[in-house]
């Protein structure tokens, strides 16, 4: 499929049968195996892939920093008429960051937290020895108002944890465009921030590619970005390109089986209503809820005050979804956490079948844990990496009173309910993968047979695929069993698919709460709309 | 929807643990561990393979050098083997690190534990508890209580505990405090389980590796500890032998029998030697940040 009518010189960046070895005892033998790809002048090529596909491990082999543990088998990589792979360790160096240039996922751990931000990006001028002191300071604060960002003089000044994550991610930027390279690699730049920040960093990462003519290889997982930057796309699955083409065909005719399945499992803005579900029996009553975290720095320190939840109010009724979305720090999760009693709230009424059970203590609360029941976010860190997942699943109702041969036998029903099998029960969780793991966490949230569920970013850690399947299976179970869930998410798509209500949150407080068609077809509030139009790829 | 055929990944076994290949392929953690074993061997087996016990006296060979008169290690100035006294003394110096080690450790990890999961009021007593231990010199809290305690190995044992849990409480508080606020502590509460459940069984579990580390360097320590203080005669008494006051006893007689301060001391090097490998690979096999092939 590649273009053979391309002239050579065309291309900036050629890989050629690339193929990177992985270490024994993998799942696979390859990273990424026998890739070829083009990067053409004055382009945005994403290449996008679930996690495992190889996408990064590309990356990480064209800028030469692959860890020790893979090996380069055979390939070219062909920049400026040389085979980078063929080139000393020291011409690399010097090509790193000058011609070839990269910016990373997550801008908070590639940046010095003991450097000014100043400081960082001049770092690269003067180890590849341009320039001089008082040129260096110019150039430095011409890059920052060329990023975006406000009163550069000050902004030179500042320590990477003054910034937010997005100011972070423009300063990585700018430190990559510092030396003018020829091709600018980014490493899922937007994953790590929220989708109004997001949209911005797009903007100015197209902006400066089309200024300043520079390549560039955009790494990520999300069609929706895909369709907003991308000139050209290649599509990769367990190491291997399995489709490359313009952005309109691979996105409006995708011709490989796993870009369609890819595609048809990106979440869209759902057209259709939600049925009405308001005459059901209202489950949950929030009424005024507030949490507010106190931090003292040192002694005298001043107090930092947040208001993480501020006076929130809402009504769950039985076999309702209420989808709760805000950008991180809107207190969304705070409030599932308050809600849940894992924090104390400090004033208003969570009012439980008609009981408050907000000024409970832990003690009276404990026989109505079970009632209501939370998903995490992280698969990883939900489960107890030293206990059996029977174990996990089973110690709850056992401590509720359950008899122990019947907790197994539920709990084994729920394993192959969630499509795990009985024989998951003896394992231990660094068995699965990401999905499964969810899948476990599902599973062990309804061991109580419980009323409501939370489910706090459950499915933000999963990729496109199998957040689409594990979706479908919270939206089974639900109406199986006829639960209230509400649902915290960071992703609006999401939450348009399932959700019957949608609570929108700001720095704690509720800023609009309607059906899903109100919120993402016609939003009432000004911070509702523009989180709307921050939605990456609306038109695809 | 899937079904049951989803494939799950291949169980590991013991010898194939990424930790345990890492502490097998650690040059000097192998000699730590081969160092106590043989140690432990020879103190523990030995004695029935020696043609003498370690009060027998032969009169005809006191002081006898090394290889005499079949006293593999020679004679005190009594006669008395000191082959036989050395592994029977290191049956108990062994047995003083041992239990030392485990008590202290019971006893750090539970007040570790405690106030690093409920915090508050209660971990800053509990700390604070350790910071006023800590403030007294181990050696002479040591030597004042073996003044006024009679000194039984089961006495020197329970000080030797007593003055050496703090590191391991502080080290557990660290960790727990950590472990605490992982979504999987969370999910517990969430599911109602009981306070020690919590503390117990789901993050006592997940603390266990810098525990086992400071164990085994504790071992190494009380095993030096007692030797010091039965050295300095406060410890374990005569005729008990113990490796300290082995050394005691010898050093009158350094010029006309130097095997006999030399047999004990190499035991005691070969002892903490050894343990300290054996903690310095378990450190490094277990710290998962340490991620060497």
């Amino acid at each position: 499929m590649t273009d053979l009518n391309q002239l050579p010189n065309d291309n900036v960046l050629s890989v050629k049968a690339l193929s990177v070895r992985l270490p024994k005892g993998m799942e696979r033998s390859h990273a990424v195996q026998e890739i070829s790809l083009e990067l053409k002048r004055g382009e945005i090529l994403c290449i996008v892939g679930e996690s495992g596909s190889g996408k990064s491990v590309t990356a990480s082999t064209v800028m030469g920093l692959l860890p020790d543990a893979m090996v380069v088998e055979r390939g070219q990589i062909h920049f400026g008429g040389r085979d980078l792979l063929q080139l000393p360790e020291k011409e690399r160096r010097a090509l790193r960051g000058r011609a070839i240039a990269m910016v990373f996922q997550d801008p908070l751990s590639a940046l010095n937290p003991l450097m000014t931000v100043g400081d960082q990006i001049e770092e690269v001028l003067i180890n590849h020895k341009i320039g001089d002191p008082a040129s260096r300071r110019a150039k430095v604060l011409s890059l920052l108002g060329e990023v975006g960002l406000p009163d550069p003089a000050l902004m030179a000044k500042q320590y990477p944890f003054r910034l937010s994550g997005g100011q972070r991610q423009r300063v990585m930027i700018a430190i990559a465009l510092a030396l003018d390279p020829d091709v600018l690699i980014a490493d899922e730049p937007t994953t790590a921030l929220d989708v109004t920040v997001q949209a911005q960093i797009l903007e100015l990462i197209k902006d400066l590619q089309r200024k300043k003519g520079a390549s560039v290889m955009f790494i990520t997982h999300d069609f929706g970005v895909v369709a907003d930057i991308a000139d050209r796309v290649i599509v990769m699955e367990k190491g291997r390109v399995v489709e490359e083409g313009t952005a309109r065909e691979v996105l409006g005719n995708p011709a490989h089986p796993y870009t369609q399945k890819l595609i048809a499992a990106v979440p869209r803005l759902r057209e259709t209503a939600a049925e009405d579900k308001a005459e059901a029996a209202p489950i949950l009553q929030v009424k005024n809820l507030q949490k507010t975290y106190r931090s003292k720095s040192g002694l005298w320190g001043q107090e930092r005050v947040v208001k993480a939840v501020d006076d929130i109010s809402f009504t769950l009724r039985r076999g309702e979804t209420l989808g709760v979305v805000g950008e991180s720090g809107s207190g969304k999760s705070s409030m599932g956490k308050v809600l849940m009693k894992l924090i104390e709230a400090d004033a208003g009424a969570i009012l439980l079948d008609g009981q408050d059970i907000r000024p409970m203590t832990e003690a009276q609360f404990r026989p109505l844990r079970p009632k209501m029941q939370m998903i995490f976010q992280d698969p990883f860190a939900s489960l107890n990496p030293r206990l059996s997942i029977g174990t996990s699943m089973t110690v709850g109702p056992i401590a509720h009173g359950m008899d122990r041969a019947q907790a197994q036998t539920t709990a084994i029903a729920l394993l192959e309910r969630v499509g795990l099998g009985r024989a998951a029960f003896d394992r231990y969780p660094h068995e699965f993968s990401g999905g499964q793991r969810q899948r476990i966490g599902i599973a062990r949230a309804l061991m109580f047979e419980p009323e409501i569920i939370i489910a706090d970013e459950a499915v933000s850690a999963l990729d496109v695929s199998i957040q689409a399947q594990v979706l479908q299976l919270l939206a089974e179970i639900q109406a199986e069993r006829h639960l209230a869930m509400i649902f915290i998410t960071h992703d609006l798509r999401v939450a348009s698919q399932i959700c019957d209500q949608v609570l929108v949150m700001n720095k704690g407080r509720v800023v609009e709460l309607g059906p899903p068609m109100q919120i993402f077809r016609n939003p009432q509030e000004a911070y509702s709309r523009q989180l709307v139009e921050a939605i990456p790829g609306k038109s695809f | 929807m899937s079904t049951a055929s989803l494939p799950l990944a291949p169980k590991t076994g013991f010898w194939h643990n990424r930790a345990v290949k890492r502490f097998r392929s650690n040059l000097l953690a192998k000699i730590g561990l081969f160092m106590v074993v043989a140690l432990t061997l020879a103190c523990f087996v030995g004695p029935y393979l020696l043609p003498y016990d370690e009060l027998f006296i032969d009169v005809r060979n006191r002081f006898a050098p090394p290889l005499t008169g079949g006293h593999i290690f020679g004679t005190d100035p009594l006669g008395r083997d000191i082959a036989a006294r050395l592994f029977h003394a290191g049956q108990i110096s062994l047995m003083v690190g041992f239990m030392a080690m485990i008590i202290s450790t019971v006893i750090g990890t539970v007040v570790g534990v405690v106030a690093g999961y409920r915090g508050g009021w209660i971990g800053a007593v509990l700390m604070r508890l350790v910071d006023a231990f800590l403030a007294f010199p181990a050696i002479f809290l040591l030597l004042v209580l073996a003044a006024f305690i009679k000194p039984s190995p089961l006495m020197i044992t329970f000080i030797i505990a007593i003055t050496s849990w703090m590191e391991v409480a502080r080290i557990v508080e660290a960790e727990v405090k950590t472990v605490r606020e992982r979504d999987y502590v969370m999910a517990a509460r969430s599911l109602g389980l009981s306070s020690s459940w919590i503390m117990f069984r789901e993050i006592l579990p997940n603390v266990i590796a810098p525990i086992v580390v400071a164990a085994t360097l504790t071992v190494a320590r009380s095993i030096l500890m007692e030797a010091y203080v039965s050295f300095l005669g406060y410890g374990i008494q005569a005729p008990t032998p113990s490796w300290g006051n082995m050394l005691n006893g010898a050093q009158q007689y350094l010029i006309q029998a130097p095997w006999m301060a030399i047999v004990p001391g190499l035991a005691i090097t070969i002892a903490v030697t050894g343990f300290n490998f054996i903690g310095d690979g378990l450190r490094d096999a277990l710290d998962v940040r340490s991620q060497k092939k």
